[in-house]
């Protein structure tokens, strides 16, 4: 059963092609405001490197680790660059009330 | 002496001392200034690679129009420079893939530049992300090329890349029968084994028939051209790739105290692609060549005194060196700012 949404950022806080991290409950996340302004929220930690992933770089759909270079398909999770192997969890994400919220599984 | 074989008896040591994937100092800088100054241009690189093969295409030119005579000796000698020294900060900056804003154009020059700086590309793709992570952490670090205690001689004879030389062709031909290495098996995932394998296979392949082609016409003229400038070339980027980290602090997790930043002139600065920022290179390696110097002038205050010059640099790379064979307890201490200390 899904849990209830939780609200990261207002969605006017976040410009297109940028990443924000959020925390909770010693948890981090990365949420990400696409070029063409779809959001995604990702677990902050890069799979490859101890590196928080709001600090790199969005492309479009690609967020890039501030680490070592390595890059995720930023809607999907999916690795997209080396050094990053492993796939990130992206999370059930939706704009509401012109808030980013999302929700576990 | 201190063992530097990479899983050897020091990563252990590392790891027990929270060296290793440690989180490293960062200076404060505004996240929409660092957004502009992660910003890749595809344009850009192209230029720049373009100006670089358009001086190995003139240089190879004149090159081949005065062998036989002493003209060849100057040209060679640029053309070297151009081929085995040039090629380490192109390999550098797109196997960080932050030189064009494009993947495969990334990828396309990386292999050209691996292949010319006599790297295997895949090994030292990982190989970097591990100076990434564990920079000049012993037992972790395989790209630490200054090792304390030993004789300074050996470091002029790296000029012609007399140790580099030979145990990356017994790599290649290792990996080419599908053996891998103890270093490879450490920081490479096995599932990129076949790139490894694949790559030395094709570069070997390059090697051997620019020999096969040298014998054929009775000239080894064809090999000063692809092959041997990986080694007669390769002196430059030693010159100033030893201002990286040579003789500075090892086990510490802040990069300020084993890295330096050199002021360069702007020839070696096309030469070495503004790796002479190389503090704000190790701390923000997601900033492309072209603003580095911008980051620089962001972050300065935070960092220590740059050096003035590459002779300032080198000056104390040489006199640490020297020590350190005799001494493996001594370093330079670089001091860091008050504020930010």
């Amino acid at each position: 059963m899904s849990q209830d949404w939780i609200v990261a950022c207002e969605f006017a806080s976040l410009a297109a092609n940028d990443v924000a991290r959020f925390d909770m409950a010693e948890a981090t996340y990365a949420v990400i405001k696409t070029k063409d302004g779809r959001c995604s929220v990702i677990d902050g930690l890069c799979t490859h490197g101890k590196a928080h992933l709001a600090e790199g770089f969005v492309d479009d759909t690609t967020i890039e680790c501030p680490k070592h270079n390595g890059r995720f398909n930023a809607l999907t999770g999916e690795p997209v660059a080396s050094p990053v192997r492993v796939a990130t969890t992206v999370y059930e994400t939706r704009v509401n009330d012109g808030k980013i919220e999302f929700r576990k599984p | 002496m201190l063992d530097y074989t990479v899983g050897g008896p020091e990563a252990e040591v590392a790891r027990n001392a929270g060296l290793v994937d440690a989180d490293w100092y960062k200076p404060k800088v505004d996240r929409e200034l660092m957004k502009q100054f992660m910003q890749r241009s595809n344009g850009l690189a192209a230029l720049h690679v373009a100006s670089w093969f358009a001086a190995l295409a003139i240089t190879g030119y004149l090159a081949h129009r005065s062998w036989g005579t002493w003209w060849a000796v100057p040209a060679f000698l640029v053309y070297g420079v151009l081929y085995g020294s040039m090629s380490d900060s192109r390999w550098h900056e797109t196997g960080h893939r932050t030189a064009f804003r494009t993947k495969w154009m990334n990828d396309f020059v990386y292999y050209i530049a691996s292949f010319m700086v006599f790297r295997e590309p895949e090994t030292w793709r990982w190989s970097h992300a591990r100076h990434h992570s564990d920079t000049i952490i012993v037992g972790r670090d395989a790209e630490i090329a200054f090792k304390r205690k030993v004789p300074f001689y050996k470091y002029l004879l790296e000029l012609l890349s007399f140790g580099a030389f030979p145990a990356e062709l017994k790599q290649w031909i290792q990996n080419a029968f599908g053996v891998m290495t103890s270093n490879q098996k450490d920081f490479q995932p096995p599932e990129t084994f076949h790139i490894s394998r694949w790559a030395s296979r094709v570069y070997l392949t390059i090697l051997v028939a620019t020999v096969v082609f040298s014998w054929q016409i009775r000239s080894f003229e064809p090999m000063m051209f692809v092959g041997l400038p990986s080694i007669y070339g390769h002196w430059f980027v030693v010159v100033l790739g030893s201002t990286q980290h040579a003789g500075l602090a090892e086990n510490t997790i802040d990069h300020r105290l084993n890295t330096r930043t050199v002021y360069m002139g702007p020839l070696n600065r096309w030469i070495y692609w503004n790796m002479n920022y190389h503090i704000e290179h190790h701390i923000y390696p997601s900033v492309p060549f072209h603003q580095l110097k911008k980051l620089h002038l962001a972050v300065k205050d935070q960092l220590p005194a740059p050096y003035p010059s590459t002779i300032s640099a080198l000056r104390e790379v040489v006199y640490a060196l020297r020590r350190q064979a005799k001494d493996e307890n001594f370093y330079i201490k670089r001091q860091l700012p008050q504020h930010a200390a």
